[in-house]
């Protein structure tokens, strides 16, 4: 695809996503308390909109780089960003 | 456009789904073990999901002209309990022989703990001592790539494992290419929160080719989405994929991969 036939495609679509964000942010910040792991993994993730390949870094900004298995499984959900970071 | 469907749980789904899949051009689904969305107390619970799953579904799929297809196996939010796991493996191999069945699957991780690494291995085992198909699940969000990284580990290190006849799936931007470097294949899961979006599975698709790569809803019991593979078409076809080459993804390369087990025939 052309420049031209991406942004006719997606542009409205990732502005409305964007803006989504601006306001999550924004309401975050109205509650309050931001010392939460999943935020900091967020502002993390954000500054990767910057760089080469962003969706991919922006998935490892929130993941477990870790490299051995953890002892036992205590929940099976997934919470979205890694707490040990 | 006739597509196939490598995974859904289509025993969580209404008949409706079936018959919308039929009309947007579904010829065959194919339907991995997986968890109920609650942990079985019993092995017994196995015994009548792998029954459900190769006696009942398909007949459920033919009323509206489609083929059904399963893997069998654990799940690995089970796994944990790992007397439980071992007595689900040794059963396993009595339902190997229905015609439906195309392998081991969907075994992988979901937390990356020791037992399910353990369980992980068995299941491995199995598929090897029996020449099955593989089909694996990688875990979600934050887990998915150290998972896929131990999976591929256990993977490579069983030198009985054919890397091209397995599947890894779930697969993201961060995850894709150390599968295909390693000989596998990738399924990209259609999701509306997690996973891929169709427009970021075209993505992958364009940076990536379109060999040993396949497209699925995996609907299930949660938010997911049953016609997403059609509706994955339809976005190629806007972003200017030739009917031809959309067919190659959703039909050929599905199709390529399960024929390599004996039970996966389209033709009635």
């Amino acid at each position: 695809m052309t420049t031209q036939q991406v942004l006719d495609l997606y542009f409205l679509d990732a502005r409305h996503k964007l803006v989504e964000i601006a306001s999550f942010l924004d309401r975050v910040e109205r509650a309050g308390d931001e010392d939460d792991f999943r935020l900091k993994a967020f502002h993390e993730a954000l500054t990767k909109l910057n760089g080469k390949e962003k969706a991919k870094n922006v998935l490892l900004a929130f993941s477990d780089l870790t490299v051995k298995p953890i002892a036992k499984a205590t929940t099976k959900a997934a919470c979205g960003a890694y707490p040990d970071k | 456009m006739r597509y196939i469907e490598p995974h859904a749980h289509m025993v969580s789904r209404i008949t409706d789904d079936y018959e919308r899949m039929a009309l947007a051009g579904c010829e065959a689904v194919c339907e991995p073990a997986f968890w109920a969305g609650f942990d079985r107390s019993a092995v017994e619970g196995f015994h009548d999901y792998f029954s459900q799953l190769t006696e009942h579904e398909p007949k459920r799929a033919a009323k509206f002209g489609l083929k059904h297809f399963c893997w069998l196996c654990i799940n690995s939010k089970e796994a944990e309990d790992v007397k439980l796991a071992e007595e689900v493996i040794a059963l396993v191999p009595k339902f190997l022989n229905r015609p439906n069945v195309l392998g081991i699957g969907e075994i992988g991780l979901n937390k990356n703990s020791k037992n399910e690494m353990r369980v992980l291995e068995m299941q491995v085992d199995l598929a090897a001592k029996f020449n099955q198909l593989i089909l694996v699940h990688t875990p979600h969000l934050e887990d998915k790539f150290k998972g896929t990284k131990l999976i591929l580990d256990v993977l490579k290190n069983d030198k009985r494992i054919k890397p091209e006849r397995v599947i890894i799936d779930h697969v993201e931007e961060h995850t894709v290419e150390m599968v295909l470097n390693a000989g596998m294949w990738a399924g990209m899961t259609l999701y509306p929160e997690t996973k891929c979006t169709p427009a970021r599975a075209i993505d992958i698709l364009e940076i990536y080719g379109n060999e040993r790569l396949w497209l699925n809803s995996a609907c299930d019991w949660g938010i997911s989405d049953p016609l997403a593979v059609p509706k994955t078409a339809l976005e190629m076809k806007r972003r200017g994929h030739l009917a031809k080459a959309i067919e190659h993804v959703v039909f050929e390369n599905p199709k390529k991969f399960l024929s390599q087990s004996l039970n996966f025939k389209l033709e009635q």
